[in-house]
């Protein structure tokens, strides 16, 4: 294998270390020679630890000297988002609160990418506790989007997202509450995969809104993602909210699924608000669909208008309870100058959260008090169900829906400093978090400033063997990922 | 162009154990009041014999067996404390 083995997909690159024309310690070099060459300009990196990465490597390459080599991901470096623990390694969730903080134990995604063999690689940026669209609320520092310096890579898992792009990582992980996989992948020419709520085990993610988070990975292409999901998947007792369903072999799946589907186009996603240019992009993906067979039918989802208030009701709720934990007492920023204990509490929240962390939190807590949790939470929670409703009744007549991902392209860092614009770049997103159906975003072209487009596709719940072959389908015809930054 | 609200910042940051400045509080309840203003919307939906959901993938009465299982050493669950001493964590002062 030649250059640039950083940019390899992984299926290219498990065949070449299973050959033995390439050793996991040479591609872990050559994953840690980009990142020291590139990250200065990108920054998607919180820290790396190249010691640990190389010392993984060593005993990938020694496991199939010993012909005992684990399969796909067997040697190959992966990007952890850094609110997914790995043990001995940072958890900073890009917060001052956490900023010291050690995982003293494994995620059970990291656990079963460790048992696939995979070489857990870096701390990657993301807004503060996994809250915001562009990685401006880190902090530590802004990511920069590979394909323009000067603006955003998308959020929350900006820097997962900017490292793949960048090859700075062959895959990554991040995690989605409203669109923090998808947005990002938009925004970088990435693919970027929300699983169904339930299928990826939450043990070990810092909770941000826990009926709405998931893992997911990101990867140059559909089949890596494929690869990778194959790994994290599956039930875990240490998750209760996880579900107990058969895992296929989503890679051997996506050569059997070849269609024609039933798509769906909502009309809602297609209104005020949209740039045209992703418009005309994700229109010529449907047109592809169309040229290959697929029924392509318009359907109704009437209450996406709603989504984005549902959403920032009960995600700032749940938030708020579940960052009550950081109180100063058991671990995180503690203040110095607390005159009591109550104090303290109050001090070290004030001194470790960001503002928009402290927003979320205001707001979250507002809407649970005493007077206010039925006109607001309990509605919410009932206008959720309506959402739910309008995709699984839309389900009836196709087997998933096309949308854009990201109303725009990438913006400069700084253009949306009001929360609620920030807020409405989820729109397109939220909808299949508050439903808890698997979603992914495809690279599906380019604004003529050379901004990346992405198509998100929606499936139903626990198909994504069906959702990843409909977006294979798309990207064997088009391959936009083929198109690298200019870094 | 905040629309008025019941927002009571000095209430709801108390109940949230966060102190914050008057620049906060103030910049703060303006954003907020954007966004509840954005929220009142949902006001226009029927919801009347509506469900609330409250995860979307239900899942119910998750029993695991009663079996102890190994937890984190003392020293790795400490390792993270901002004061520790003899295996346990220093806090100010509760009780005069």
């Amino acid at each position: 294998m030649s250059s640039e083995l950083f940019y390899k997909p992984v299926s290219e690159l498990a065949d070449a270390l299973a050959a033995k024309t390439i050793s996991s310690i040479e591609l872990t070099q050559a994953i840690v020679a980009r990142t020291k060459a590139v990250d200065p300009k990108v920054k998607a990196f919180n820290s790396f630890d190249e010691a640990d990465a190389l010392a993984q490597a060593k005993l990938s390459d020694e496991r199939r000297a010993a012909g005992q080599a684990r399969g796909p991901l067997d040697g190959i470096p992966v990007g952890m988002k850094d609110v997914i623990s790995v043990a001995g390694q940072p958890l900073t969730a890009s917060s001052k609160m956490l900023a010291n903080f050690v995982s003293p134990y494994d995620a059970t995604v990291t656990k079963k990418l460790k048992n696939a063999g995979a070489i857990c690689w870096g701390r990657l940026n993301l807004d503060e506790f996994a809250m915001g669209s562009s990685t401006e609320n880190s902090a530590f520092h802004t990511t920069c989007n590979p394909y323009d310096l000067e603006r955003v890579p998308g959020g929350s898992s900006g820097g997962s997202a900017a490292a793949v792009a960048a090859g700075e990582a062959i895959v990554s992980l991040g995690s989605d509450t409203g669109g923090s996989i998808r947005q990002p992948a938009a925004l970088c020419n990435v693919v970027g995969l929300k699983p169904t709520y339930g299928l990826v085990s939450r043990y070990g993610l810092i909770a941000f809104a826990s009926s709405l988070d998931q893992i997911g990975p990101f990867s140059r292409s559909v089949e890596d993602a494929a690869i990778t999901l194959g790994a994290i998947a599956g039930h875990d007792p240490l998750d209760s909210t996880s579900f107990k369903t058969e895992i296929p072999n989503y890679r051997a799946e996506l050569a059997k699924r070849k269609g024609p589907w039933r798509l769906g186009i909502p009309k809602e996603y297609f209104g005020a608000g949209l740039d045209p240019e992703v418009a005309a992009a994700v229109e010529k993906a449907i047109n592809y669909y169309e040229k290959l067979g697929c029924e392509v039918k318009n359907v109704s989802l009437p209450h996406t208008e709603y989504g984005v208030g549902v959403y920032y009701i009960i995600a700032t709720a749940e938030c708020s309870s579940n960052l009550a934990r950081y109180d100063g007492i058991r671990y995180g920023h503690r203040s110095k100058d607390a005159k009591d204990i109550v104090d303290l509490y109050f001090k070290s929240r004030a001194e470790g959260f960001g503002a928009e962390v402290k927003r979320r939190i205001i707001l979250g807590t507002y809407v649970l008090s005493s007077g206010y949790y039925d006109a607001y939470y309990l509605r919410a929670q009932k206008v959720r169900t309506l959402i739910r409703q309008d995709f699984l009744n839309a389900y009836k007549e196709v087997d998933a829906i096309l949308t854009p991902t990201s109303p725009t392209p990438a913006f400069k860092r700084g253009a949306k400093a009001d929360p609620l614009a920030m807020y409405l770049c989820d729109v397109y997103t939220i909808g299949v978090n508050l439903a808890g159906l698997p979603g992914i975003s495809v690279p599906c072209g380019f604004s003529k400033g050379g901004l990346p487009i992405g198509l998100q596709i929606i499936g139903q719940p626990f198909q994504e063997a069906e959702l990843l072959a409909i977006a294979n389908s798309y990207e064997k015809a088009h391959d936009w990922s083929a198109q690298r930054p200019n870094l | 162009m905040a629309a008025p609200t019941d927002l009571n910042i000095d209430h709801v940051a108390h109940l949230a154990r966060l102190a914050l400045t008057p620049e906060e509080k103030a910049k703060f309840a303006t954003q907020l009041g954007d966004v509840l203003a954005y929220i009142e919307q949902l006001k226009k939906v029927d919801v009347s014999g509506v469900e609330a959901t409250a995860h979307a993938y239900p899942v119910f009465n998750v029993w695991a067996d009663d079996v102890a299982q190994p937890g984190l050493p003392v020293e790795a669950a400490l390792k993270n404390a901002p004061a520790q001493r003899n295996n346990m964590i220093v806090v100010p002062k509760v009780v005069e």
